[in-house]
């Protein structure tokens, strides 16, 4: 059964046109990524599909219209990874990544449970952030904050991942590290991740589906190998990528 | 899902003793010092005995203390405890250190409403007795929907600056207003004035019982939502994807905030900055999570404002100045330090 189906979505800023007609599906256990250049769209695609934008066509989630979840229950299904984190006050990391579990929460005076503690260890642990759990978030460098807000998305246990440039900010270090999080994540039943991608190379590394877009419009949908290739990369960026690409793994032979 | 052992992020009953200790000696400190001063255990005395209903002696004390300065210190530590809890949640709705009643103009917009409501007699078939509270009610939230939507047309994000630009120009076109009608009613000019001044002289038991019922309902909305303040707090983005209905909670604070500016309004005038130094202050100590920073907001926001009262009565005695004079003094300065530490940071 397809976990996440878009039909023709639709998303207009005034007379401007930012998303026209788009159509995908993920299923479980997939991971797409929406790849193209600045401006095709793709961060606004995952606005729209996360209901942060007001958008037109259909978004099911498990074969329901998304627009008919409550709020709490959408974010036990989907979490949303944004791309910028700006935070004003000294909220502790503790905190931020707890208030992952606010979609379990229940009743007038409800605090956290055992099950919520819990789930919040587990996602300090996961990325390492145990030791900064006491940390203010305004000392954070933009790497670390980055991985305090995909901790709260571990925390809140949804089925279907949606991150926009998950690796921004972030060292190869921990780009490799949370590619490879990412990846133990989804192999677990019943998940599957949308991910916004500038990286063609980790896309095509670790996606198993890609949606290719270019000035608000799908080019091309599919199994990501299929999706991606040299000639159709070319023909969207204005440049022969493949060659680029190749051009820069050069300059590594002999060191 | 087990859901044992809860755990909740606010204080513990012995800090709220603390704190409640901290605000009855500053209560029993104000209601016994002014221009006539009345020892403090007979001040405790006096209202111990009025608390069990006895017959209050016969002396000028007794008179000042019960008759004049209780019901007044009592109006006053309402009112800063409204402000500040109402202060806290602006500034955790908006995720905005410097957004508060006053920088926002919600106040202004509140006078306006009471000062129009007397110039022009206007009352209520159901409410004869509440005009100005109900105008200042209603133009305190038109002002929160005008200012935030103009300054989201200027600024999707709702920035700081764009906020406080729309707030300032908004105040001033108020002001604006409240000098025309000033101009026309020429007989009504105390009471108008008394209104922009802010001050809680002569207020009454009756006062107290309006705002505390406003207090009990709109801070505890306030304070019911204080998981999802945080979330906003954090970013109104960030809110919504872990499941916070914005839209509700958006409408619920600002309705409940509104409502609680426009009694205090109704009551005491303009009274500036309280709303924002005190969340402020107490931001400092208990951190930003709303399940200790709206609580100790009200204690500490009664607290703040009853030492101001105090310079109030005290400072040119025996002439009173207005409180809101003395709050925008002390107000003004924390504010101009706030806004240079915050561009600080974010530079």
């Amino acid at each position: 059964m397809k976990m996440l189906e878009v039909k023709q979505l639709g998303v207009r800023y005034g007379t401007l046109d930012v998303v026209k007609d788009v159509s995908f599906s993920v299923e479980e256990g997939e991971w797409l990524m929406i790849a193209g250049p600045n401006g095709a769209g793709k961060s606004t695609v995952v606005s729209a599909v996360s209901q942060s934008v007001d958008s037109t066509g259909t978004v099911l989630f498990c074969g329901k219209d998304v627009r008919s979840y409550k709020p709490q229950e959408l974010a036990r299904h989907i979490g949303v990874l944004s791309q910028n984190h700006a935070v004003n006050y000294a909220f502790m990391v503790r905190e931020v990544v707890g208030l992952g579990r606010y979609a379990y929460s229940r009743g007038l005076f409800a605090g956290r449970s055992d099950t919520d503690e819990k789930a919040v260890e587990e996602a300090l642990a996961l990325t390492g952030l145990q030791d900064l759990a006491q940390q203010s978030v305004l000392k954070l460098s933009g790497g670390e904050l980055q991985r305090v807000f995909l901790a709260q998305i571990f925390a809140q246990d949804p089925d279907l991942l949606i991150l926009d440039e998950p690796t921004n900010h972030l060292d190869l270090l921990y780009q490799k590290q949370v590619f490879s999080l990412i990846e133990a994540w989804r192999k677990k039943p019943g998940r599957a991740v949308i991910s916004v991608v500038h990286d063609l190379s980790l896309a095509l590394a670790y996606g198993t589906q890609a949606l290719l877009m270019d000035q608000g419009q799908t080019v091309a949908a599919g199994p990501v190998k299929d999706v991606l290739t040299a000639d159709r990369l070319s023909s969207v960026y204005g440049m022969d990528v493949k060659d680029w690409m190749q051009g820069l793994l050069r300059q590594w032979e002999g060191l | 899902m087990g859901r044992t052992g809860k755990k909740t992020e606010s204080f513990t009953p012995l800090a709220y003793v603390l704190f409640a200790a901290v605000m009855l000696a500053v209560f029993v400190l104000c209601v016994s010092v002014g221009s006539v001063s009345v020892p403090f255990t007979e001040t405790v005395s006096l209202i111990a005995g009025a608390i069990r209903g006895m017959q209050a002696p016969a002396t000028s004390a007794a008179s000042i203390i019960l008759s004049s300065r209780l019901p007044r210190v009592i109006c006053v530590a309402l009112t800063g405890a409204a402000l500040s809890v109402c202060g806290a949640a602006m500034q955790g709705l908006l995720k905005n250190p410097l957004a508060d009643g006053s920088t926002l103009g919600v106040s202004s917009g509140a006078s306006l409403g009471a000062v129009i409501a007397i110039a022009f007699g206007i009352t209520f078939p159901a409410l004869p007795f509440a005009g100005t509270m109900v105008m200042a009610m209603i133009f305190a939230f038109a002002s929160i929907v005008i200012i935030l939507s103009l300054a989201y047309k200027l600024d999707y994000s709702l920035s700081t600056n764009s906020i406080i630009l729309i707030g300032v120009i908004y105040s001033m076109f108020v002001s604006s207003l409240l000098s025309l009608i000033l101009t026309f009613s020429h007989d009504k000019l105390h009471n108008i004035t008394f209104w922009t001044m802010g001050s809680l002289a002569g207020t009454s038991y009756r006062n107290a019982l309006v705002l505390l019922a406003a207090l009990v309902i709109c801070g505890g909305i306030l304070l019911h939502l204080h998981r999802e303040l945080n979330a906003f707090a954090v970013g109104e983005d960030n809110a919504r994807h872990i499941g916070v209905n914005v839209r509700r909670v958006r409408l619920t604070v600002l309705i409940a905030v509104s409502a609680l500016i426009g009694v205090c309004v109704s009551i005491g005038g303009c009274i500036g900055f309280v709303g924002l130094v005190t969340p402020h202050i107490v931001r400092m100590i208990t951190g930003p999570n709303h399940a200790k920073l709206l609580p100790a907001s009200l204690f500490g926001g009664a607290s703040f404002l009853m030492l101001c009262d105090l310079a109030a009565r005290m400072i040119a005695n025996p002439l009173q100045l207005p409180i809101g004079v003395v709050t925008s003094l002390i107000g003004a300065v924390l504010f101009i330090v706030i806004f240079y530490r915050s561009r600080r940071v974010s530079s």
